[in-house]
């Protein structure tokens, strides 16, 4: 399926799309846009190795839906996360705003760019696209990146280069803190509720 | 500083597991159906006796909010609650850490907002990039119908209240309840004209309320305890507990529940292990979120953290998304990332904002090189006058105020930049605030 115009649900997600407009009154199926194209990305994931959504996809989310194939072009060109250009296996999304930009989110994207990779490209191989995201709310853990569905939190140079070279060997890295703090708690140990902890 | 039995989320930082049977072991749907039985009116009541008020940055008395709901439904309309869990200002990072460790709060506290409503459904709308949250508060709802906790007939109560997840898709706008409301029809989020308001006319034409996840997770507790327990903490005007999410240049960044009104220095001291090479190496504060304006070191430091006290500095509280800054802190570039990202996050809608954002930021990057001429300063300060309060919705706003408290506090710091770009380097440039 060269152009993807023959795309269609997979059992699964056949099941998984009904379940979706269901969440919605009826007459109301537009609200299941944003879903469905969540949907038609994950399985284009599964399918090809890279989560992005081509045209003819769209156009049959769309369909589905009965909605004119340029509402649902607006949605898809308005929210950043689906991707209409095709992304390596890796999305890298390094937070490049202020409160990462505080803790060192400049040294966190010269890993990347250590590594090869420039925002807004996909590398040769195929496995890593970069992009400078705006705020991920993962604040109080910066410098953070997410890759793909995990984001990796309180980062350095050091371990995103670590990251970056598991990726690159097939590993998975462990997600969350990178300094082995527990979720937002304070570095050392919580402030409150000691005993539960 | 708060004491630990007046907490309300227990499992802050999910050193216990979120799922239903611990969070029912932390006290959450404790005969939630009795909660319910005072009454919608009696609920409302309470909420607006405890003097909770919204914790998403605007800070309006929530009681006072959902009495806005009509009593009857009007023309056969159903009433909705949306659940604003779209966490995208720069800073803020607590609702997360509710929906991923105490889901169980945000779930039961929605029955019981929607119910004092007499909403019929809420709508949780979560921001895109929460991927795993996301995951854990479908399975949280998951797990909250299969024990008849919400649908039909829902705590036993007699009363039927579904819940929905909604996925954004990155857009910090869909965090302005309009634009929210549009996104969930399937729509891009562009704001709406206000009025009509969403109490009137909201989610498909019907009544609705959008609330914050964090005031409506509070709810169930203050209920339990009592409005009074939860009015007497913090001043007057400015009660309750509060999520603290610190960032930036202290030594341990974290989230925290403390009492509002707590002393920014003790704040930082008690949970933050102090500033990052000690309290004359702070240079100024984002007290409440990127959109608010900074406060140099030395007003903030004995300040109390609510909503009047950063209103009397001529900054807000509003998430209580606390950025810290020290010394070696470059703010002009700081506060040019921030109109950077106002930049991108412009739906486009109105012109005062879709070609204000860009403009600013373009010349905040200059100021930020030392590359302009000294006149710019008044120039851009005007400009941000022309954007604030010129638009539909308060992006144009939140990106103007930064810039104007970068001007009131730090205009000696961006001149010496200039001067010295342009070879006259007899200022020197001190990063301290303008007294």
């Amino acid at each position: 399926m060269s152009d993807y115009s023959d795309f269609k649900w997979t059992d699964a997600n056949v099941a998984e799309a009904e379940r979706i407009i269901g969440r919605y009154p009826k007459g109301r199926e537009a609200s299941a846009i944003m879903p469905l194209l969540w949907l038609a990305q994950y399985q284009m994931r599964d399918m090809t190795g890279v989560a992005w959504l081509p045209l003819p996809v769209i156009e049959f989310v769309a369909a589905q839906i009965g909605m004119p194939k340029i509402r649902a072009l607006e949605v898809a060109t308005f929210y950043t996360m689906y991707n209409l250009q095709p992304v390596g296996r890796f999305h890298v999304q390094v937070c490049g705003t202020t409160p990462c930009m505080l803790r060192g989110s400049d040294d966190i994207l010269r890993a990347c760019a250590d590594k090869g990779l420039k925002k807004g490209e996909v590398t040769n191989d195929g496995l890593f696209t970069l992009t400078e995201v705006e705020c991920l709310g993962v604040c109080a853990n910066a410098p953070m990146v997410q890759v793909n569905d995990d984001n990796y939190e309180d980062l350095t140079y050091e371990s995103m280069t670590a990251i970056l070279e598991d990726l690159i060997a097939g590993r998975t890295p462990k997600p969350g803190s990178q300094i082995g703090r527990q979720t937002s708690c304070p570095e050392g140990g919580p402030t409150t509720l000691k005993e539960i902890a | 500083m708060l004491a630990d039995k007046d907490r309300i989320f227990t499992n802050l930082y999910g050193f216990q597991p979120w799922g239903v049977e611990h969070a029912m072991k932390r006290g959450d749907w404790a005969d939630t159906k009795s909660l319910m039985a005072v009454g919608q009116d009696a609920i409302i009541q309470q909420v607006k006796d405890s003097g909770l008020r919204g914790r998403g940055g605007a800070g309006f008395s929530t009681g006072l909010k959902w009495s806005f709901m009509p009593k009857e439904p009007k023309d056969g309309r159903p009433s909705f609650l949306v659940v604003n869990a779209d966490e995208s200002e720069p800073g803020s990072c607590k609702d997360r850490e509710i929906i991923r460790n105490d889901p169980h709060k945000l779930i039961e506290g929605a029955l019981i907002a929607g119910y004092a409503m007499r909403a019929r459904a809420a709508y949780i709308y979560i921001r895109g990039e929460y991927i795993r949250e996301a995951e854990v508060l479908f399975a949280a709802v998951e797990e909250a119908y299969a024990k008849g906790f919400i649908g039909k007939n829902a705590c036993g109560s007699g009363y039927d209240f579904d819940v929905f997840v909604h996925r954004g898709g990155g857009a910090y706008i869909c965090g302005e309840e309009t634009a929210m409301i549009e996104s969930l029809e399937g729509k891009k989020g562009q704001p709406r004209l206000k009025p009509p308001f969403p109490a009137g006319v909201g989610l498909y034409g019907c009544p609705t309320t959008v609330n914050n996840v964090e005031s409506i997770a509070v709810v169930p507790t203050i209920l339990r305890r009592g409005p009074d327990w939860f009015a007497g903490i913090g001043r007057p005007n400015n009660q309750g507990t509060k999520l603290f999410q610190i960032s930036g240049h202290v030594n341990k960044p974290c989230v925290v529940e403390e009492a509002m009104s707590l002393p920014f220095r003790e704040l930082i001291d008690v949970h933050c292990g102090g500033i990052r090479g000690g309290w004359d190496n702070l240079l100024a504060v984002i007290p409440g979120g990127s959109s608010v304006p900074l406060v140099p070191a030395h007003e903030i430091i004995d300040a109390p953290m609510d909503f009047d006290g950063l209103r009397e500095l001529k900054s807000g509280l509003g998430t209580a998304a606390v950025i810290v800054m020290d010394k070696s802190t470059d703010i002009i570039r700081a506060i040019a990332r921030i109109s950077y990202f106002y930049k991108h996050e412009s739906c486009g809608q109105c012109t005062p904002c879709r070609e204000g954002t860009g403009w600013m930021w373009r010349v905040m990057e200059r100021l930020a090189s030392g590359d302009a001429e000294p006149h710019e300063i008044d120039m851009l300060l005007e400009v941000t006058t022309q954007v604030e309060g010129h638009t539909i919705c308060a992006l144009g706003d939140a990106a103007a105020w930064p810039i104007q408290g970068l001007i009131r506090h730090f205009r000696p710091e961006i001149e010496a930049r200039i001067a010295k770009r342009r070879g006259f380097v007899s200022v020197p440039e001190i990063a301290q605030a303008a007294e």
